[in-house]
Parts: C-alpha cells; structure tokens; sequence
C-alpha cells in the first residue's frame, strides 16, 4: 500500500505520512492564525483539528511493522476520557483543567523518550541521544510541575507558597545534575542508571519548580509549563527527524513563553522573582511594610448600593478570582443587563492577572453571554475611570490596590492597577476584610470614596438586582 | 544535515508563532492556551510509532500505549474545549463589525 503512495525523488523516497505531516503543518499555522481574532478563531480550531487528524490518518497508514492492537486501545481509551473532559468541565474550573492537560502532554513525551531509550540505546547517534534526554527531562518536569499546579488550583494542596531551607539551592543544584546527566548520556548512552536517574530527578525537580510559588502567581506558572511541555515536544521532534512535531512545539513553547512573559510584565515582575521570590510567603513582612490602616471602612448595605448604581450613568465592574470562586459570572451579567435597562453604559475592565491564568475573567463573562465588545484591556479602559459614575469591584483585590502606585515598600509596588480610586464611588464586593493572597492590605478599601458591601458576591448581586427591579 | 535542518524548522516555527501568536487578544488567552495545548497534542504521532511498532519490546508498546492514550485525551479534550469557549464569544447584538 505504501509503495503505492510513496514516489521516488533524487533526493530519496518521499513517504505518504511526509506529505501528511506538511498538510497538517500548513493546517496548524492556518488554525493558530485564525485565533488572532473572535470571528475567525472557530474556523481556525477546525482547520487545525483537521490538521490533526491528517497527521493521525498519515501515520497509522497501513505499513509494514505496523500492528494495532495497542494503537486501538490507546486512542480508544484517549477518546473516551478526552470527551466528557473537553465537554463536561465547568469554565469556573478552566485553569485546573488546562493544568491537568499540561501533565497530560508531558507525561507522552516524556514515555516516548523512554521508549525510544529503550528501543535503540546503542545504535543512537550523539544528537539523538541528547535531544532523547532533553525530551525525557522536559517532559518528566511538565508533568509533576502541572500536577503540582492543578493541587494548588484544586485545593488539594495549600495555595500558598511551601518553602523549607535552602530551598532556591536544592532546586538549582536539582537542574543542574539533571542537565549534567543528560549531557553524560551523550557520551555514554549505555548508562541506564543514569538516564532512569535523570528521569526521577526530573520528576522530583518539576514538584520542587511549583512547591514555592503562589496562587496568585499561577498565572505566569501554567504559562511556562505551556512552554515546557512545547520544547518537550520539540525535542522530540528532533529525535523523530519529524517536522511537524518539531513545529507543534515551538508553536507551543513560544505561545507559552510569550503569555509567561505578559504576565510578568502585568505584575512587574521579573520571571526569576515569580519562580524563586516564593511570593507572598512573607505575608507578615509585608504587611508590616505600609503602616497599617487604622482608618474606618465604610460599610454600604446592598440598598444602599443599588440607590447609587441606579442613578449611574457610567459603570465599570472590576472582576477577580473571587468572581470565579464564587461562580458570580451570570450574577454580574443580570445585573449588568439591568443597568443598561436603566440607560447607564456598563463596561468590564480585565486585569491581565485577574484570575488564575491569562483571558481567565474573560472566558467566564463570556459564558454568561457577556458581549465581548463590552470587556476592555487595562491600556484601554484605565483613563476613563476618571470620568465614571460607580465602580463595582467583584472579587478583585491586588489588581486594585493604590498601593501598588503610592507605597514605594509595598512589594507589588510597580505593578500595574486600575484606577478605581478616581472614579466617583466605588463598591467593593468582599466575602470579608481579609487580606488577599499576600497579605497585602488594600488601601482602596479604606479610601473615602470606597464603600464595602460584605458577603459572598453571588448573593449580593443577585439582592442588588432585586433591589434595583423594586426600585423600578 | 538533518540535525540543522531539524533547528531551522524550529527557529522559523518559532518565529511565526511568536510573531501571530503576539497578535492574539488578551480576549482570547485562555482559548489560545487550550489550542496550542491540543496541538502540541501531535507528540500522539511519536506515541502511536512506539506504540504500533511490531518490533518493539511489550514494555516499549505498552509505554506507547500509555502515551497514545495520554495525548489523545489532550487532542480530543483540547479541540472539544476551546471549541466550547470560543462558541461563547459574541459580540453585541446588531454591534457592527
């Protein structure tokens, strides 16, 4: 069957899955261009899923060597998880299942690499037994440093930071030997110990990369992970002489280090602080740092606040993790929707690191059918705060906290935030007065113009919709 | 030859992508990393090489087996999901384009 499909060319035999692998190369570049833009990023999907399924056809062509049992199983029992877990998990649960994903990927990668270990270990050449090695590492990382990331996402491990002594140390010296390993299995691939070696100190590395990093940091996490598991799949391509792999990951690995580097850039903050600066586990230094507030919180009843928002004519909502937390999405949307009733004009302003990973809040406010023409960029909206009547804050702290412009010793001092404290009033929906994930006081919540309304957000919009409808 | 040929296919790839993928909105990121995490899910094709291989050891083609399964979830979970999302963005109604 092969013979038939293959042509000879001078330059040697070009294969049926060759051609294969191109098609479903162009098709990729096609998808991921179509993504630069909400209209055309469904058919940009399809394209590459057929990308996908082109390469898939091309290499299980019939051929000789070739068997199916296992094959069969594998995409079977692939499928049948894959399903329900690309249609069945909540958006509120979106970051833990792109971390689930992650460690996914990496684990392929890094089982392929131990195959091809053991399958040609004496008759591999230099080359291919560094990129072999380097795919197995990357791979191993990805997928402990991902399971980590989804514990902490999921709660099963705590969201803060976890340091123990020496940890920065351990961790570098940690890489090293795993990289020192890699490198002596070029010249001496015979060494098994070594290369299982290295295998289990990447796992063991990938645990200690997450151990010291926070929730709130996640973000710029799942980011690199996205990277990881990218290169990993890059390499091998290396080892496969396969292309279409070697172009999958680097589509992956910039994609992944292009958003870990925008949302650094949102915390102003460099990628050597968020993973070594275990960020937020000096909670009391912290807060020690702006003299504690000692002034009075203005507290507002649901009422209270409706009687404001309804003689808004310009409305800015603010959403944070605790929107997601609290699964307030379609609670915003209704009151939103009423608002505009009401002739106000309501937009949405997204903090890059608002929420757990990047496009977070916007994915949410897009399933409780919030038009996207309403979700403004902070570049975009951060001026017009001057001249709005409300500011509702639903689950956001760091992202709008004025200490971030006014206390030089504030450790996110330089990141920047939204401008609340210049519009006229400000609601700031909180389940309580607890400090956010660092412990950071919040010095918005104190401003004069800032009034809290305490509660889970969920409900409290939901009453403020009400009271708005009775106002009527 | 092959080595180098290897590394300029992944340094115009990266290029490229870095240079769309720059031009992606914020809008879309999570949609972009469930999309770049289905395709990077084609490591299904190194995995259904092991896991297919009649030569191979039985521990070689169960490892790929394993593999297969592992990125296959990613591929057809990955296309499903950001699919999903992206049915969801939607522009005011009557708003003009």
């Amino acid at each position: 069957m092969n013979a038939l499909l293959a042509f000879q060319h001078e330059a040697g035999e070009v294969r049926f899955d060759h051609i294969a692998y191109l098609v479903a190369s162009f098709l990729f570049l096609l998808g991921l261009r179509g993504l630069t833009h909400p209209d055309t990023a469904r058919r940009g999907t399809m394209f590459a899923a057929l990308g996908m399924l082109v390469a898939v056809v091309g290499t299980i062509w019939p051929r000789p060597g070739m068997s199916y049992e296992y094959i069969a199983v594998g995409l079977a029992v692939g499928t049948v998880i894959g399903i329900p877990m690309g249609l069945k998990i909540p958006m509120t649960k979106m970051p833990e299942r792109i971390a689930l994903s992650h460690s996914f990927g990496g684990l392929a990668v890094a089982l392929v690499g131990v195959v091809e270990y053991l399958m040609d270990k004496t008759q591999g050449d230099k080359f291919h037994m560094g990129a072999t090695g380097f795919e197995v590492m990357l791979g191993a990382l990805t997928f402990t440093g991902s399971i980590m990331a989804f514990g902490k996402l999921q709660g099963i491990l705590p969201g803060k930071p976890s340091t123990f002594p020496f940890q920065n140390f351990i961790t570098v010296g940690a890489l090293i030997v795993a990289v020192a390993a890699v490198v002596y299995m070029i010249f001496v691939p015979t060494a098994g110990v070594i290369f299982y070696g290295m295998f289990g100190l990447a796992l063991l590395l990938g645990v200690l990369l997450v151990l010291p990093i926070g929730g709130a940091d996640m973000p710029v996490v799942i980011c690199l992970l996205n990277s990881y598991a990218g290169l990993a799949a890059a390499a091998s391509g290396f080892v496969f002489d396969n292309n279409v792999l070697i172009i999958c990951g680097a589509l992956d690995g910039g994609s992944g280090f292009i958003l870990a580097m925008l949302m650094s850039k949102a915390m102003n903050r460099s990628f050597a602080n968020v993973l070594f600066g275990a960020f937020g586990s000096d909670a009391v230094a912290a807060s020690a740092g702006p003299a504690k507030s000692t002034a009075a919180v203005n507290e507002a009843t649901v009422e209270e606040a409706a009687e404001v928002l309804k003689s808004s004519s310009s409305v800015i909502i603010v959403p944070g993790y605790g929107m997601a937390v609290a699964q307030a999405q379609h609670a915003v949307r209704d009151l939103a929707n009423l608002l505009e009733k009401n002739g106000a004009r309501v937009r949405y302003a997204i903090h890059p690191v608002a929420g757990r990973m990047p496009g977070h809040m916007n994915v949410l406010l897009a399933e409780a059918n919030v038009p996207y023409d309403q979700l403004f960029d902070l570049d975009q909206i951060n001026d017009d705060f001057a001249n709005t009547d409300s500011v509702l804050v639903v689950g956001a702290n760091d992202v709008v906290n004025p200490a971030a412009k006014n206390s030089p010793g504030s450790p996110i001092f330089g990141m920047p935030v939204f401008n609340c404290d210049q519009a006229k009033a400000v609601f700031v929906l909180k389940r309580s007065m607890n400090p956010g994930f660092a412990g950071i006081e919040n010095e918005l919540f104190v401003h004069p113009k800032t009034m809290m309304v305490f509660g889970d957000a969920k409900q409290t919009l939901t009453k403020m919709t009400g009271a708005l409808k009775e106002g009527h | 030859m092959t080595i180098l040929l290897g590394a300029y296919v992944f340094m115009l790839a990266g290029f490229l992508g870095f240079q769309i993928i720059a031009k992606v909105p914020a809008l879309l990121h999570t949609p972009l990393m469930a999309f770049t995490n289905a395709i990077s899910g084609i490591s299904l094709v190194a995995s259904l090489h092991a896991a297919g291989a009649t030569g191979y050891s039985l521990t070689a083609r169960i490892l790929g087996c394993v593999a297969v399964i592992c990125a296959t979830i990613n591929v057809v979970g990955g296309f499903l999901i950001t699919d999903r999302m992206l049915k969801m963005f939607r522009r005011k109604p009557g708003a003009k384009p």
